[in-house]
């Protein structure tokens, strides 16, 4: 009744082609960013700042780069995880090596470090393909986690490969409370966000589908696999590597390497695929999936266990935790293989014949 | 001299270990197109089953003959490995027919997550013994052919020797039994197989139970060198270079593979090790895996990928 777009006439190429051209879409998206900026620094107490939303923040700019490269491009990453911890740690060399860089230029110099990395690394996706090349990126990982453990320089001569840095600081306002950190991810997220939608709409982002739909043909077609695979992992990189650095820089504020291990990886695939590969939107249902789902399932658990006369150990928690995380997962891949942001899409289409579907 | 031949062998037999659990890998792509990424978190149950109900059966039974025991709690876990398996065809593969590569992928990552949860649930999170009489104590070899000879775990050997023969059994079954045949068929293509009426379920549940055999039997092996505990799981990352490096469909690739691995690995730590701050093993078997890839993106032995547009 309310979602429909009879009427709504186009006179322009300008104004067919604009991101959401469906002005009620336009508009429910702004109402949730401008509600995103004012609404919830004013309602949320600062334990849901840091359990909750600055995690999911962080994670969805880095499901983002993945799903540019699984989604997009259609190659398999399992060391989407490395990418985050060069990101991290580059962006704190930048920082501490040169004397008055700028917070938020160290950020981005660590997404472009990550991005120059990943060129590498993306390298054996000219010749592998597949299954292949999902455990050849195994090797970006091990190989990071083993350099950021082992090569004392990386991390400043720490002894135990953990850093740490102050609060930083962005053109006089210095991010230290939740709400500072909130805001910054938030304005990150959205700008960043802005420029995967626009680049996937491009021409760059028609090639990556090119590629992924079938690459034999794309390079018939006159699409050069080596520039559109390698500017994937580039760009995928980037994202992964800045959403590595504030995890690392704005979250954690100090850290080790085992805050990018391989689980990491895994849970950044998991948001792709149960978000929706190829999906913009899927990026953030997929990471607030796996954020909230084991802070659900933590707290749940003991309840669900004394409403049975159970008392439930710590120990037993956990393993039933990552128990049901499994099967859910599995269940939900059955349910609806393509990721949430496919049912999103059926609702919406559901959306506009309501309340006369024929 | 004498030392170069131990570490190769140290190589050779760890190698061994490492292509038993990368054929788990190899026999369910080949038969189902999945890549299993459970097979360690089926390693760990298995070892964790091995380990608690050769403690158990004697408890309940009221003997303490540790031979015994142990061959219950084996047939005991086979039960288990093959339960396990039947509810994985039927629970989550028999609704994942004809998905993406990916899908699948995560599907089986989703049952790891489930049976580590399950295993610790039931069999507890310690670390577990198994202990299956395997021999301990090293000895020297080829004394009169070296200075000092050449010092090998005899455990070492016994494990080899165990994947050897379990490898030498898989290749009859594959070759000479019916079932075998039939594998082998749905391996090369599904839908003729299925047209000259081979049960594609009954034959991906007989793949699971085999891969189940084969987990049990590295589970044994590796649980009994490093007791059975969660970071058993983790030797499915260690054996994947070598199932690509071998090739994702073939068991003489696997095996091959696991033997380069494992003295490539060894080598690299000895000689090159100390240049870098050592425990280098665990990426350098990706790097090596990853030359191997550049100048044949199939694995060794694995079927060449012919695309067509």
């Amino acid at each position: 009744m309310f979602y429909r777009e009879n009427g709504q006439f186009k006179t322009s190429y300008k104004a067919d082609q604009q991101i959401f051209p469906i002005p009620q879409d336009r508009w429910v998206i702004l109402a949730i960013v401008v509600f995103a900026f004012v609404g919830i620094p004013l309602l949320v107490d600062e334990y849901l700042f840091r359990a909750i939303l600055i995690p999911f923040l962080i994670l969805s700019l880095a499901a983002l780069g993945v799903n540019i490269l699984v989604g997009y491009c259609g190659q398999i990453t399992l060391g989407a995880g490395a990418f985050m911890a060069v990101g991290a740690y580059a962006s704190y060399n930048f920082l501490i090596r040169v004397s008055g860089m700028p917070a938020l230029a160290a950020i981005l110099l660590g997404g472009l470090t990550a991005a120059a990395v990943g060129i590498v690394f993306g390298a054996p996706s000219l010749r592998v393909r597949g299954l292949y090349l999902a455990v050849a990126t195994l090797a970006a990982q091990f190989f990071w986690d083993w350099a950021f453990l082992r090569i004392k320089w990386f991390t400043n001569d720490s002894s135990s490969g953990s850093v740490s840095v102050a609060d930083i600081e962005l053109f006089g306002w210095t991010i230290s409370t939740p709400t500072d950190k909130y805001l910054f991810c938030l304005g990150i997220l959205v700008l960043f966000s802005l420029m995967a939608k626009n680049l996937v709409r491009g021409s760059i982002g028609r090639q990556w589908m090119a590629i992924r739909d079938m690459d034999v043909a794309a390079t018939v077609i006159g699409i050069r696999p080596m520039y559109a695979k390698l500017s994937a992992f580039a760009v995928s990189s980037f994202y992964v590597g800045v959403a590595g650095a504030l995890w690392g820089m704005v979250h954690l504020g100090s850290w080790e390497p085992a805050a990018f291990s391989i689980d990491r990886s895994f849970q950044l695939l998991f948001m792709v695929i149960i978000g929706g590969m190829g999906a913009i939107a899927g990026s953030f249902f997929g990471a607030a999936f796996i954020v909230i789902l084991p802070i659900f399932l933590n707290q749940m658990l003991p309840l669900v266990g004394s409403l049975f006369g159970l008392e439930v150990s710590i120990a037993l928690v956990s393993h039933v935790e990552i128990m049901v995380f499994g099967a859910l997962i599995v269940f939900f891949l059955i349910v609806e293989p393509h990721g949430i942001a496919r049912l999103w899409s059926t609702g919406r289409e559901k959306l506009r014949l309501w309340p006369f579907p024929h | 001299m004498s030392f170069f031949l131990e570490t190769l062998l140290g190589g050779l037999m760890s190698g061994m270990l490492y292509s038993l659990v990368a054929l788990g890998f190899v026999l369910i792509y080949k038969a189902s197109g999945v890549f299993n990424f459970a097979q360690g978190a089926m390693v760990l149950f298995a070892a964790l089953s091995m380990a608690r109900f050769s403690e158990w059966i004697p408890e309940w039974l009221g003997m303490d003959n540790l031979f015994v025991a142990n061959v219950l709690a084996f047939v005991v876990s086979i039960v288990v490995m093959f339960a396990v398996a039947w509810l994985v065809e039927r629970l989550v593969l028999r609704h994942l027919v004809n998905q993406e590569a990916a899908t699948l992928l995560m599907a089986t990552l989703g049952i790891a997550y489930f049976l580590d949860g399950v295993g610790q649930a039931i069999f507890g999170s310690d670390i577990y013994k198994i202990d299956v009489g395997m021999p301990k104590e090293p000895v020297m070899v080829l004394e009169s052919v070296f200075d000092g000879g050449i010092l090998i775990n005899k455990e070492d050997f016994v494990a080899a020797f165990i994947s050897a023969m379990l490898v030498l059994a898989l290749t009859i079954f594959f070759q000479k039994t019916a079932t075998g045949r039939a594998l082998r068929a749905v391996a090369d293509d599904h839908q003729a197989a299925q047209s000259i009426g081979i049960p594609l379920d009954r034959i991906w549940v007989i793949v699971w139970c085999v891969a189940g055999i084969t987990a049990l039997v590295a589970g044994v092996i590796w649980g009994s060198k490093l007791g059975a505990q969660f970071s058993l799981s983790t030797v499915a990352l260690r054996a994947l270079p070598v199932v690509i490096l071998g090739g994702l469909t073939s068991v003489p690739g696997a095996i091959l593979g696991g033997l380069i691995i494992g003295v490539g690995e060894k080598l690299s730590e000895v000689y090159l090790g100390h240049y870098v701050g050592g425990g280098i093993e665990i990426w350098f078997a990706y790097m090596l895996a990853l030359v191997f890839l550049l100048f044949r993106p199939q694995g060794l032995f694995g079927e060449k990928i012919i695309d067509r547009v």
